[in-house]
């Protein structure tokens, strides 16, 4: 199975996960895997999310992109995020 | 200084020039209220939260500028996210601010507590949860900002008790929140879309919301009328170029005009401007315009591809790009085009009910414009008489229309007819609504007669849900179920109660004389106005079909 990879810089407080699987949830894009951390001083997080079908990744970019707490938005191509999901 | 949270939040709402805040004290807003009381901004006190936030939206879908509403925790948040769903799918700037349970409290279930920061997140364009009384100098002007600039919408900022509660130190008050400037159109996208206009034999210019959020619309028409383009519009576009003239073909989609639809149909090229290909306009998507190119300009760039693909697209200002458009295309009277298009419309003309029939709601909303000016404002409601209104009634100018477009919210019009006349004294407002929708949001009659505005409600009675039974009728082999009612409420009597004068036009003995005298009066009344339950909305084109396979007219 190939995954796509998002590779998110967001503001990092209490709510910015909900913004973020909300907007999935909402929309109906189906939201693989998941991986989230602070990074720097803390007051920035970043978030790797796969997604396994590409027929919407453009129109889920662009809704990413809209959000205030979503600082950047990076496609990756193999996301290393896949071997780790492979695992579980 | 050192204020409270509570005062800092009025104080920051005074300086960014709040004149209203419509709303509903409780619990967990009480500090605010408490400021509020002293404060230069008045304050209207709806008599349901959901009506709170129709009103702010009444003065932000009239001015563009973002109006505030308030409600307390728990069941004021819940009662207002209607509303705040409705301005964000129709893009309208407000701020509602609500209190919450204290921070200490947060996640034990305590009284009137939800969680407003998760509920609000899919209906806004942004919420805040605010953690500190410092961190009002930054969220309440950002807030604003958010709202207004870009695509507006509304943004919740959500305020724990303690921490309107809590005292603050700071210097000096931060900058207010204003609007960014909107992003240019690249130089280069336009002259080559003004390279497809010119090219195009076929034009037709689909115009949306986003001309009026844009205030665009003067460009429009210029360039309409200068390369001889017909114009349709949405339903949220309906102000944004005027019925009447001659290049103008009306609203487009489920209840556009045959002529409308088919003219559509025939174009080569579809110039899509604030827009967003919604399914009440474009029918089936993969159907709509095949044999167009699109040329889709929009300040939201997630808008587009999202429905349709486009042959060309750019994001930006709309009204930068018209304005180009406006001074570069070539002056052309499209006389082939021109003439087929006329010939459409002879072909097919609106089929108008007879002018005899007075209470007919197409004549009722004739005999009501002749009474008003330009300026005045209509709210509606959702069903026929929203149909009606938007097929029969002549908009010539932008923001005179106040209508639930995206969420299609039956109780919209009462509040949002409230808010437009507080924000605009000096204009006339109509309320047109049917029987089944004044029922969803008739408390507000109390909130205007207390404030005594110049608001008229206009109710098309057909003591019936009747767009349902519309389409129970159109769809469903007329199997008519919930939708008639069987007891039916003497409005007259209710308004009466409320304190706000109320007639029966079916009553008077020279029902056109009568309308319009009401009409051109001051201060607010009802007038209850029986319909033939029978009428429908023609033609309509059936949900999910191509809009040329539209049913009737
Ligand atoms: C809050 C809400 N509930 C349900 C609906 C579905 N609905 C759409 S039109 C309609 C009937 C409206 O009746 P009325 O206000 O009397 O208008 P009419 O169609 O009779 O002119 C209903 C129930 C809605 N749009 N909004
Ligand atoms: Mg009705």
């Amino acid at each position: 199975m190939h995954n796509y990879g998002i590779d998110l810089l967001v503001r990092n407080h209490a709510g910015v996960m909900s913004q973020i699987t909300g907007l999935f949830s909402r929309r109906n894009f189906n939201l693989e895997g998941i991986i989230c951390g602070p990074v720097g001083k803390g007051d920035e997080s970043r978030m790797i999310l796969t997604v396994a079908d590409d027929s919407k990744l453009e129109q889920i970019v662009l809704q990413l992109e809209k959000l205030y707490d979503v600082i950047e938005v990076k496609r990756v191509e193999d996301s290393p995020l896949t071997e780790v999901l492979a695992q579980l | 200084m050192e204020i409270s949270g509570a005062e800092l939040v009025i104080r920051l709402l005074e300086r960014q020039g709040i004149e209203f805040i419509c709303g509903i004290p409780g619990g967990s807003n009480l500090p605010i209220y408490d400021v509020l009381r002293d404060s230069s901004i008045k304050h209207i006190l709806a008599r349901h939260e959901q009506g709170a936030g129709f009103m702010s939206q009444g003065m932000a879908r009239t001015t563009g500028k973002a109006a505030v509403c308030m409600a307390t925790s728990g069941p004021g948040v819940t009662n207002l996210l209607t509303a705040i769903a409705d301005a964000s799918l129709d893009s309208i700037p407000i701020v509602a601010i609500t209190g919450q349970v204290s921070a200490s409290l947060i996640g034990t279930d305590a009284f009137q507590e939800v969680d407003t920061y998760g509920l609000s997140i899919p209906i806004t364009k942004h919420n805040f949860l605010v953690q500190s009384a410092k961190d009002l100098l930054t969220v309440i002007p950002e807030a604003f900002r958010l709202a207004e600039s870009g695509r507006p919408g509304p943004v919740v900022v959500d305020i724990p008790k303690n921490v309107q509660k809590e005292m603050v130190e700071f210097e000096s008050y931060p900058e207010i929140g204003i609007k960014q400037p909107l992003p240019m159109c690249n130089e280069k996208y336009l002259e080559k879309a003004v390279a497809m206009i010119s090219g195009a034999r076929r034009p037709v210019i689909y115009a949306g919301g986003g001309i009026i959020a844009a205030g665009a619309t003067d460009d429009l028409i210029r360039f309409a009328h200068k390369n001889s383009i017909p114009v349709v519009t949405t339903l949220m576009g309906l102000g944004a170029y005027p019925h009447g003239d001659p290049h103008y073909l009306g609203m487009l989609g489920m209840h556009g005009e045959r002529a409308t639809n088919m003219i559509m149909e025939e174009a080569d090229l579809l110039i899509a401007l604030g827009v967003r290909f919604d399914d009440r306009a474009v029918g089936k998507s993969c159907e709509f315009c095949k044999h167009a190119d699109i040329l889709h300009i929009d300040i939201d760039r997630s808008e587009i591809g999202k429905i349709k693909p486009s042959n060309f697209s750019i994001v930006g200002d709309v009204g930068h790009a018209l304005k180009a458009f406006a001074d570069r295309v070539e002056p052309s009277i499209r006389i082939g085009w021109s003439a087929r298009v006329s010939s459409l419309r002879m072909l097919h003309p609106e089929i108008l009910p007879d002018k005899e029939d007075f209470f007919h709601p197409m004549n009722l909303l004739r005999v009501t414009s002749e009474s008003l000016s330009e300026q005045s404002i209509i709210t509606t409601d959702v069903g026929q008489h929203q149909m009606w209104v938007a097929k029969g009634y002549p908009f010539k100018k932008p923001r005179t229309l106040l209508t639930s477009g995206g969420l299609g919210t039956m109780g919209f019009g009462l509040p949002n007819a409230i808010g437009a006349a507080l924000a605009n004294p000096d204009r006339r407002v109509v309320c047109v609504s049917g029987d089944g929708s004044i029922l969803m949001n008739i408390q507000e009659l109390a909130t205007l007669a207390e404030h005594h505005l110049n608001v008229k409600v206009l109710i098309m009675n057909n003591n019936r849900l009747g767009l349902v039974r519309q389409q129970q009728a159109m769809f469903f082999e007329e199997r008519y179920f919930a939708s008639t009612f069987d007891s039916s409420p003497d409005f007259v009597a209710i308004a009466k109660g409320f304190g706000v004068p109320a007639f029966d036009l079916s009553e008077e003995e020279n029902p056109s004389l009568f309308l319009r005298k009401l009409l051109g009066q001051d201060g607010p009344c009802v007038i209850n106005i029986p319909i033939d339950f029978d009428n429908k909305v023609l033609p309509m084109v059936p949900p999910e079909c191509a809009n040329r396979e539209m049913i009737g007219g």
